[in-house]
Parts: structure tokens; C-alpha cells; sequence
């Protein structure tokens, strides 16, 4: 599959299918968004570079490999209870702290204790989406 | 109590680190855990004069009313104070017997596991917890005597003993549970006060029966005993530690705490008896005719732990007192023995006791302790072990003609037990020197240490009964009888019948003794008899039941056809709407036609043709891409009628899905009409069923006036949570665990995957390396 167009479109945007995926991300808690979508428009924008120039090189773009993602994902997600627990409250209890970060696309950012579950959800979809595309595209005669 | 516990367990967590490290010097400083528990119950012994147990509550799952609960009271100080005590000296005994062993600190591991839970079996008041923790303690008994994983028979040992006290571990379930329902608690005090009530009940034989089962398997009581002398495979610590001194009095200490709750009824009096003899004859005769020291040894705790079930099911004070009195006698030397036999095997590499004589020419100490705890599980005078044996003869001759009969076959089962004391005790120390396939050397401090500390205290409680009377046996006797009682210990009662039986007991023994090669002779003839004893049952329900009942219904259940996996699902979730939806009654006005959007039309018309479409098309990428369509008409709905998260995801997913499946759909051959006109039908009609069913849920749903408690709660919440989007505070913080399981199910499903065809692929590929590429092209490069 070898369009100079399409190759031509993924250039562009599939970078921004990451950006956009991360900003949905940071807006979820107050906008339509959040981790699962973040992380499922991320996993399509590799995707698409792998239409354009093939999968095994999109996958290679990636600092990890897919398996990777899903366990730092789960772990962050695992951890992100934790304070909660040192705090003395449930686990999984969302903690605030007092600061506010502005971004620019996102609104005012606050780091809770569920933006780091949010990103942890982020990583697994991300992860597990690329998983099955590495496992469903992975070819016997390719290293 | 709580924290003794907590220190048993970190012990557990960090011997293997300290093994690392220290390698056997480990031993020494692992033994100060059980010693200073062993020391801070001595000083609870004095807090309970007054009788009343000494509570501890730890809140656990407070729901359910499940929490670790602790009752101290003289039943449980008596075990903490074996368990501790004994593990003491096991944990130096091991140290030394395994050392070098290039797993102690996995022995550590799992030994102090195996304290831990039994240490909080005796202390438990909640019913759950104490399940927990009796689970515990057969699950670590399972991998000690498995512990030699490289020996057959030691794993077969391991899982035989794991499924028969399992399977008691389950009868104990639900008897608890049975209990519990009659009581509304799992508190064993709350609980004992509607004794009568639970008499009463007509479940109460269901609950005899149920807490028997549990008892008796864990206790090695025929027809269970089987197991026990199986368990031998572990190493010898182990031996003397689960299985004589501890783990398996856990029945008998089961028993011992229903007493007050289940006991002073016919049934419960002549099930414990019975069973309880039937195991002290069985147990003892068995014994007689080995020749290994610690089968020897095994089959004689079988017909301990009968003897102390025989008198739990007499029931009188004097009964309890002799039980709680050979406990701890039966503790005291049975452990010692079983150290002994270790250090023997240890210094001469056989246990054989026809290859055994003149030990005590190279090992004085070990000799004295052998011989001390000998003469503890003869009954002689001055030891502790005589003073019991009167009692248990005086507690059966309360009965009169049939305790006389009770008291009769107990000599012959004690006989036989002294014949064997000689046999393991006595006999490989003295006479002439034989030839062992190593030459013998004084065992080194610690393999000496602990069976002769058990040894003399048998020796110094024989002569000091005070010692023991007032501060551990009457306490115990307390809570068992459930009454104050008088409890007296002397080593002289005068000329009384019980000095007449242990007289002939010790007689008759040495006979016995004298007459062991016939013993031997004998059990080889009958050694076919086997074939109809218990452990044939089990090893036929182990080999040829069970594997013909999972073949079975593994053809019937997982017969490896997608299409009928499928095909189940569905019918199984429409049967279950159906059902659902039948118990649930409408008005007659549930369902109105209303007025429609130009653009609802729309919608349904192009679900209706893709689904239509779908149907009758033969290309499977065709097929997917329709479905593809659908998919998206309906995210299209839910962002018009306002859930822009839920469309989104819906969106994302129904791309992602496709792009997969075609990914996937793109290496297989070309579909082909392969299916029967019948078969098609019946999934036409199943399909129809299943979308009916659907359709007349989410229509009746909209009609049920559903609670808005919840909907309101989260609304008014979101701005706690930091959050506008209450969907999204709904996933990552209100129901942020259900959202952890979630992600985790989605990671580990995508690994599965992941796994199952690389395997696949590697085997293929391996299998036909020269038909490579037999797939279609794929999409790289």
C-alpha cells in the first residue's frame, strides 16, 4: 500500500492524532474526553502511519514496545491509589493538591491523583490497542 | 495476638533473605520469633486465673461481619504455647538438618507460613477467619511435605494430603456458614450462647456430620488416616512439627472448641468415640508391623489423635482433663521422637530399624533424649506420660461395663503403642553396634537440643505436676468443659484399677515387643488387603473417576467449536432476558408510539439496510464494514440525544474494531458457503430471538421508573471530585477500582492473545519451515 498521498496525510496527522489524544486526555475531567478515548485516538494515529508506511516501522517509532505500555499503565493506575491510602483515606481516593497548572489547549490543568489513573488508562488501551495490531500484523517472514 | 501474628508472617517474607545472607547462622536468630511469642504467652497465663477469655478484635471486612478476631482463653494458650514452643526448637532442629540445603530459606518460608496460620487457627473467635487460617495451614502443610518437588511420591504425598484435608476444609465451610445462618454471626461467643437453639435445630446432624468431616480429616481419623503416614516424604522437621505436634492435633483442637457448642448429645458422645477408637486400634496396629522409624512413628500419632477424639466423645470433665493432659504429653514426646529419628537418619543414613543397635556407643545424648521420651509414650513412672495414661483409664472405667470394654481395647492399642515406643526409642540404641551406610557421630547441638529439651519436660512435669496442673491444664479443661473444675495431677493414686491396667499395658508391650518380627511377618501377608482399604478408594477416585469426569464434560463444555461457543452465549443470554423480563410487570400503557424526527428515520433506515446487507452478503470484509456502519449510526444517536463521551468511545472503538478485524479477516481464504439450510435456520430463529429479547429490554427499561438516588449522587458530587464531566469522574474516581479491573482484564486479555498466537506461529513455523508464506500478502512493506 504505497499512496503518496496517504503518506503525505499520516506525516501530518498522525502527530497530531497524539496531540489531540493528549489533550483530550487532560481535559476528561471536565470535557468529553479522558483516558480510554485519549488513549484509543492516540493508538489510531499509529495506526494510520502504519496504512501509510507500515506497521512494523510505526511500531517502531515507539520508544517501548506495545506489552510495555500496558504494564506501566496498570502500574500507574495501581500506584495512583496509593497516596490516598498513605493519607489514611480508601484507596483510589482522589487526592488534590493546591495547584493549578495552565496549559494552553486544556484549560487550567490540576494534578490530581485520578489524572495519574486517567494516564495509567491512557497507557493500557494504548498499549493493549497496539498489542493486537502487533499481533494481527506481526509477519512470519518479517524480523 | 494481632501483632504476633504479623511477626510470624514478615519472618516468613524475609527468611529467605536472611538464609541468603547468614546461611544456617539464619536459624539462630530466626528461632527468637517463636521464642519470644513462646515467652509472651507464658505471661498471659497468668492473666487467665479468672477463667474469662481474653478478647482481641481487629476489624477485617466489616460488611459481612468477617473480622480477625482473637479469644484467648486456656484451650488456645495451651496450643500457642506448643506451636511456639515446639517451633522454637524446629526452627533450630532445621537449620541444622537441612543445612546447606539449597532451598532453607524457602523451608523458612513456608515453615513460618505454616506458624503463622496455625498460631491464628487456635486464637480465632470469628468462624471465617478460622477457616481462613485452617485452609492456610493445609495449603502450607502441602508444600512442606512436597518440599522435595523432585520425588514422585513426595509430590503424590503433598497432593493426597492437600485433597483429603481439603476436602475437610470445605465440609468445615459450610458448617460455619450453617451457623452462622442459624445465628446471625460468625462470633464464636455470640454463638455459643444459642447452644440450645443449634441443638434443637433439625440441621444440627447436617452440622455434626459437616464439622466431623472437617475434624477427622485433619486429624488422620480412620477412614482418613491414610494420608498421614503419606505425609512422611516431608523432611523430618516438618514430620515433627505438622505432624505430630501440631497441624494435626487441629482437628483435635476443633473438636475440642465445638465441644461446648455441639457436644452432650448421643450423637456427637458416640461419633467421637467410636470414630475414636476404631482410629487408636487402626492406628496402633499398623504401627506395629513397619519397619521405617517414621511410619512407625506416624501410624502411633494416628492412634494419639484417636485416643483424644475417644475422649472429647466421652465428654465427662475427667475425660476432657485426660485428653488435655496426653495433648500435651502426646506433644511433648511425639516431637522429641520424631527429632530423634531425624538426627538418627541424619548421622547413619538409614531409618530402617532392623539395620539399628548400639547407637548409644556414639550418640549418649540423642540416647537419653530417645530414651526419656520413650519411656513418656510408655507410661512409665515418674513421666508425665503415666500420669496421663491413669487418667485415660480412669476417665473410661467412669463408665462401667462399657467403659470397661473401652478400657480393654485401650490397653491392647497402648501395648502395641509402648511395643513401638521400644521398637523407635529404645531398641536402635542399644544391643550390638550394625552396619549403617554411614558411620555414626554424636549429632551436632541443635539436632540434640530440642528432643531432649522436650524429653526432660516430660520428665520434670512427671515429677512436679503443679508445674503444669493449675497454669495450662486446668485453663484448657476450662474451655472445653465450660464450667470451673478441680484438677488435680499426682504420679501416686494408691492401688486403684488404672495402676492394675498400666501394669498390663506395659507387659502386654514388652511382649509385643518381643513378638515384632511376627508382627512384621504378619503384615507382609496381608499387605494385599490394602486393596480394599480407604487409600484405594481414593487413589481410584484420584486415577480413573476424575479424569473420566473431566474428559466428560470437558467433550461436552469446551469442545473447541467457535461457532457453538457462540452459539451457547446467546442463547444463554437470551434465556436469561427472557427470564428477567418476565418477573417484571408493566402497566398496561407501557409502551405508546410517539411522533418521529425526520432524522430518526434516517438513522434506523440505514441501521436496517447495513444489518439487512450484512446478512446477505458472502465477502467477509464487506460483512465487517457494514456492521462497521451500524456501529456508527448508533454513536451518531447517542451524540444526539447528549452523551458526547459515550459516542465518542462508541466511535473510536467501532474504528478501531474494524481495522482489526479486517487486519485479521484479510489473511484467511475466501468465505465459503459451507453451513446446512437447517443450520442456518436455527441460527436465523436464535438470532431473531436474541434481538427480540434485547429489543423488549431496552423498551421496557425506559418504563421502569428506575432510582435516581444514584444518577443525583454523582451529579452532586462531580464538584468534590474536581470534575465537570461526570462520566469521566464516574470512571476515574468514584468507580475508579471497577475501572483498575477494567484495564487490567483489557491488559491482560491483549497478553493472552499475544501469547496464544505467538506460540501458535512459533510452532507452525517450526513445524513447516519449508511452506512458509502460505498467507496471503500482508500489509507490510
Amino acid at each position: 500500500m504505497n499512496s503518496l498521498l496517504l503518506q503525505v496525510c499520516a506525516r501530518i496527522t498522525s502527530p497530531l492524532q497524539i496531540i489531540l489524544s493528549l489533550i483530550l486526555l487532560l481535559r476528561g475531567h471536565n470535557e468529553p474526553g479522558g483516558g480510554f478515548i485519549g488513549g484509543l485516538v492516540a493508538a489510531a494515529g499509529i495506526i494510520l502511519y502504519g496504512f501509510a508506511f507500515g506497521f512494523h516501522r510505526a511500531l517502531c517509532l515507539l520508544p517501548l514496545p506495545p506489552i510495555s505500555f500496558i504494564a506501566i499503565g496498570l502500574l500507574l493506575a495501581a500506584f495512583s491509589g496509593i497516596p490516598a491510602l498513605l493519607a489514611g483515606q480508601p484507596y483510589l481516593t482522589g487526592l488534590w493538591p493546591n495547584l493549578s497548572i495552565p496549559t494552553f489547549l486544556a484549560g487550567n490543568l490540576k494534578p490530581g491523583t485520578p489524572l495519574f489513573f486517567d494516564l495509567g488508562v491512557y497507557f493500557s488501551v494504548f498499549g493493549t490497542v497496539l498489542l493486537m495490531l502487533e499481533t494481527s500484523t506481526k509477519n512470519e517472514n518479517s524480523p | 495476638m494481632a501483632a504476633s501474628l504479623f511477626i510470624v508472617f514478615l519472618a516468613s517474607a524475609i527468611s529467605p533473605l536472611l538464609v541468603y545472607f547468614l546461611r544456617t547462622r539464619a536459624s539462630y536468630f530466626l528461632a527468637l520469633v517463636p521464642l519470644s511469642i513462646f515467652v509472651l504467652y507464658l505471661h498471659y497465663l497468668q492473666r487467665l486465673h479468672d477463667g474469662s477469655p481474653l478478647l482481641e478484635t481487629i476489624h477485617w471486612i466489616q460488611s459481612f461481619g468477617v473480622h480477625l478476631q482473637f479469644r484467648l482463653d486456656g484451650l488456645a494458650l495451651l496450643f500457642l504455647l506448643l506451636i511456639a514452643g515446639i517451633g522454637t526448637l524446629i526452627v533450630l532442629y532445621a537449620g541444622s538438618y537441612l543445612a546447606g540445603h539449597p532451598h532453607l530459606g524457602r523451608f523458612y518460608a513456608i515453615l513460618f507460613l505454616f506458624m503463622g496460620a496455625m498460631l491464628g487457627l487456635v486464637a480465632s473467635e470469628n468462624l471465617i477467619a478460622l477457616f481462613v487460617f485452617w485452609e492456610l495451614t493445609s495449603l502450607s502443610s502441602y508444600l512442606l511435605v512436597g518440599f522435595d518437588y523432585r520425588k514422585k511420591e513426595a509430590r503424590a504425598a503433598a497432593l493426597q494430603a492437600l485433597l483429603v484435608t481439603f476436602t475437610g476444609g470445605q465440609a468445615l465451610l459450610v458448617a460455619f456458614l450453617i451457623l452462622a445462618s442459624l445465628t446471625d454471626s460468625f462470633s464464636f461467643t455470640q454463638i455459643l450462647e444459642k447452644k440450645i437453639q443449634i441443638q434443637q435445630n433439625p440441621s444440627y446432624i447436617i452440622l455434626v456430620l459437616l464439622v466431623l468431616t472437617g475434624a477427622f480429616t485433619k486429624s488422620a481419623q480412620t477412614p482418613f488416616h491414610f494420608w498421614l503416614p503419606g505425609a512422611m516424604a516431608a523432611p523430618t522437621p516438618v514430620s515433627a512439627y505438622l505432624h505430630s505436634a501440631t497441624m494435626v492435633t487441629a482437628g483435635v483442637f476443633l473438636l475440642a472448641r465445638l465441644t461446648p457448642l455441639l457436644g452432650g448429645t448421643h450423637l456427637w458422645a458416640w461419633s467421637l468415640t467410636s470414630f475414636g477408637l476404631l482410629t487408636m486400634l487402626t492406628g496402633s496396629i499398623l504401627a506395629i508391623g513397619q519397619t521405617d522409624l517414621k511410619r512407625l512413628l506416624a501410624y502411633t500419632t494416628v492412634a494419639a489423635l484417636g485416643t483424644m477424639t475417644m475422649l472429647l466423645g466421652l465428654g465427662t470433665p475427667l475425660a476432657a482433663k485426660a485428653a488435655i493432659a496426653f495433648l500435651l504429653v502426646h506433644s511433648l514426646y511425639k516431637g522429641a521422637l520424631f527429632m530423634v529419628a531425624g538426627a538418627v537418619d541424619h548421622e547413619t543414613h538409614t531409618r530402617d530399624v532392623r539395620d539399628l543397635g548400639g547407637l548409644i556407643r556414639h550418640m549418649p545424648i540423642t540416647a537419653i533424649a530417645s530414651g526419656l521420651a520413650a519411656l513418656a509414650m510408655c507410661g512409665v513412672p515418674p513421666v508425665l506420660g503415666f500420669i496421663s495414661k491413669e487418667l485415660i483409664y480412669e476417665a473410661k472405667l467412669e463408665f462401667g461395663q462399657i467403659g470397661w470394654f473401652f478400657a480393654i481395647l485401650g490397653v491392647i492399642a497402648n501395648a502395641l503403642v509402648v511395643a513401638v515406643a521400644l521398637i523407635v526409642g529404645i531398641r536402635p540404641f542399644l544391643g550390638f553396634p550394625l552396619h549403617t551406610p554411614k558411620h555414626p557421630h554424636e549429632a551436632p547441638f541443635p539436632l540434640w537440643f530440642g528432643p531432649l529439651i522436650l524429653a526432660l519436660l516430660g520428665l520434670l512435669f512427671g515429677i512436679v505436676p503443679p508445674l503444669v496442673e493449675q497454669t495450662i491444664i486446668k485453663p484448657a479443661v476450662v474451655a472445653v468443659v465450660g464450667d470451673t473444675i478441680k484438677v488435680k495431677l499426682s504420679l501416686w493414686h494408691g492401688f486403684t484399677p488404672m495402676l492394675v491396667l498400666s501394669f498390663v499395658t506395659l507387659l502386654l508391650g514388652f511382649c509385643f515387643f518381643r513378638m515384632r518380627e511376627k508382627f512384621r511377618l504378619a503384615r507382609e501377608t496381608l499387605t494385599p488387603l490394602r486393596y480394599y482399604g480407604p487409600e484405594s478408594l481414593y487413589s481410584c477416585i484420584i486415577n480413573h473417576w476424575l479424569p473420566s469426569i473431566a474428559s466428560l464434560q470437558t467433550r461436552i463444555l469446551q469442545h473447541g467449536y467457535l461457532r457453538y461457543y457462540v452459539l451457547s452465549i446467546i442463547a444463554a443470554a437470551a434465556l436469561a432476558v427472557a427470564a428477567g423480563l418476565s418477573r417484571i410487570s408493566l402497566p398496561g400503557t407501557w409502551f405508546t408510539w410517539r411522533s418521529f424526527e425526520w432524522w430518526e428515520v434516517l438513522l434506523c433506515a440505514a441501521i436496517f439496510l447495513a444489518g439487512f446487507a450484512a446478512i446477505l452478503t458472502s465477502g467477509r470484509i464487506t460483512s465487517v464494514v457494514l456492521l462497521g456502519i451500524i456501529g456508527y449510526t448508533i454513536s451518531l444517536i447517542f451524540a444526539l440525544y447528549g452523551a458526547p463521551d459515550l459516542a465518542l468511545t462508541q466511535f473510536l472503538v467501532e474504528t478501531l474494531t474494524l481495522i482489526l478485524l479486517v487486519l485479521v479477516l484479510y489473511r484467511l481464504p475466501k468465505a465459503k458457503s459451507l453451513s446446512s439450510k437447517a443450520s442456518r435456520l436455527r441460527d436465523a430463529l436464535l438470532s431473531l430471538a436474541f434481538g427480540f429479547a434485547i429489543t423488549l429490554l431496552v423498551l421496557k427499561s425506559l418504563y421502569i421508573p428506575h432510582d435516581t438516588k444514584l444518577p443525583d449522587f454523582f451529579v452532586q458530587n462531580s464538584p468534590i471530585a474536581q470534575g465537570r464531566n461526570v462520566v469521566n469522574v464516574i470512571l476515574v474516581d468514584f468507580r475508579a477500582l471497577d475501572t483498575l479491573g477494567e484495564i487490567t482484564v483489557l491488559g491482560i486479555s491483549a497478553v493472552g492473545v499475544w501469547a496464544v498466537l505467538s506460540f501458535i506461529r512459533k510452532k507452525s513455523s517450526s513445524a513447516s519451515a519449508s511452506q512458509k508464506n502460505s498467507s496471503p500478502a500482508s500489509f507490510e512493506q
